[in-house]
């Protein structure tokens, strides 16, 4: 009975996304390319107010405002770059969720690739590790064998001691 | 070398720990104003009552002054009036008083009933100067200096702490370097 629970559960959340295109198309622009450009940027600022949240997203008065501002600009035939300047004037950088690069902000993008050539480089070298570590090991198994005729050896005249 | 090799994860957790432990102690709702040292924008707004007619922040050049953003919609304001009430009889700053998104027949009646530290209260109830300035948690508080460059802020209802080991002293200084 789990899977119909499930379906039923899904066709619940379809009727919301069209409600909330409803709500978006009430902001009326002159051209479809601005239309573009307002949605494009409403998910790539952040809400202050709730801050894991973009301005598309969020309920807050705030962003409520900014909405109204940034549809100002793009209908003022402000560019993207303006915007942006806009509100980091404001905000700082904490407002856009792909932030710039700086030197400040390096670590952000160049980190997680230098953390990548870290962990290729040690699976390289622990991998290269072990396979000397089994060429050694066929080493010890020969050893092995010399011991057993030791120990052959040993048996052989413990044999002939008991014989005499 | 290969003792030290041995140390590095406790020590990468060391220094992960250690990061982690710092972040606890921070507010992420305090954000790194990017208007500190800057230049304080420049305004016209109502005063309230109506009748009183307009403020220009430009009439401030030349004196140390503080902009207190705050509306009677918000719980926390209440929390730092006090203090505000307090600076009022303690120093001789101006005091400006931002109403932020807020309707006048709401705001001077909280005012009459927790008493007005304000010397100009401010009509911004379409929001836009408190959008100049960057505002995003309610009260928010700006020290501007008299060359007009907003040089402290807090966010966030002003206590005991913030009011006499940061916000006092910051106007002392500022009062200081007025007089050299």
């Amino acid at each position: 009975m789990n899977l119909p629970r499930a379906v039923m559960m899904l066709l619940l959340l379809l009727p919301v996304q069209p409600l909330v295109q409803a709500a978006e198309v009430l902001v009326a622009f002159d051209s479809a390319e601005h239309e573009r450009m307002y949605h494009e940027l409403l998910r790539e600022y952040r809400c202050l107010k709730c801050q894991n949240q973009n301005l598309a997203d969020s309920n807050a008065s705030l962003a409520g405002d900014l909405r109204r501002e940034i549809r100002l600009q793009i209908l003022d035939g402000k560019t993207r770059q303006d915007i942006d300047d806009y509100l980091v004037s404001r905000y700082g950088e904490f407002v856009l969720y792909r932030p710039r690069f700086t030197g400040k902000t390096a670590i952000l993008w160049l980190g997680p690739f230098a953390l990548l050539i870290v962990g290729l480089g040690s699976i390289v070298a622990l991998s290269r590790r072990r396979s000397e570590n089994r060429r050694e090991e066929s080493g010890v198994a020969s050893g092995r064998s010399t011991e057993s005729d030791d120990y052959a050896a040993r048996l052989e005249k413990a044999r002939r001691l008991l014989k005499n | 070398m290969n003792f030290l090799l041995k140390l590095l994860p406790l020590a990468v957790f060391i220094a992960l720990a250690a990061f982690l432990a710092k972040g606890l102690t921070l507010d992420p709702s305090e954000l790194p104003s990017p208007l500190i040292d800057q230049p304080a924008p420049a305004f016209v707004a109502d005063r309230l009552p109506a009748q009183e007619g307009q403020f220009d922040s430009r009439s401030m050049d030349g004196q140390v002054w503080i902009l207190n953003v705050w509306a009677s919609w918000c719980g926390p304001c209440v929390q730092e009036h006090p203090y505000l009430l307090q600076l009022a009889g303690e120093r001789s700053v101006p005091l400006v008083g931002l109403n932020y998104k807020d309707l006048p027949a709401e705001a001077l009646p909280w005012l009459a009933r927790l008493g007005n530290p304000f010397t100009h209260v401010l009509d911004d109830r379409g929001g836009d100067v408190g959008l100049d300035f960057g505002v995003y948690g309610v009260p928010e508080t700006f020290l501007i200096d008299h060359n007009g460059r907003v040089r402290y802020k807090h966010v966030g209802p002003l206590d005991a702490k913030s009011y006499s080991e940061q916000l006092l002293p910051a106007i002392d200084k500022l009062a200081a370097e007025v007089r050299s």
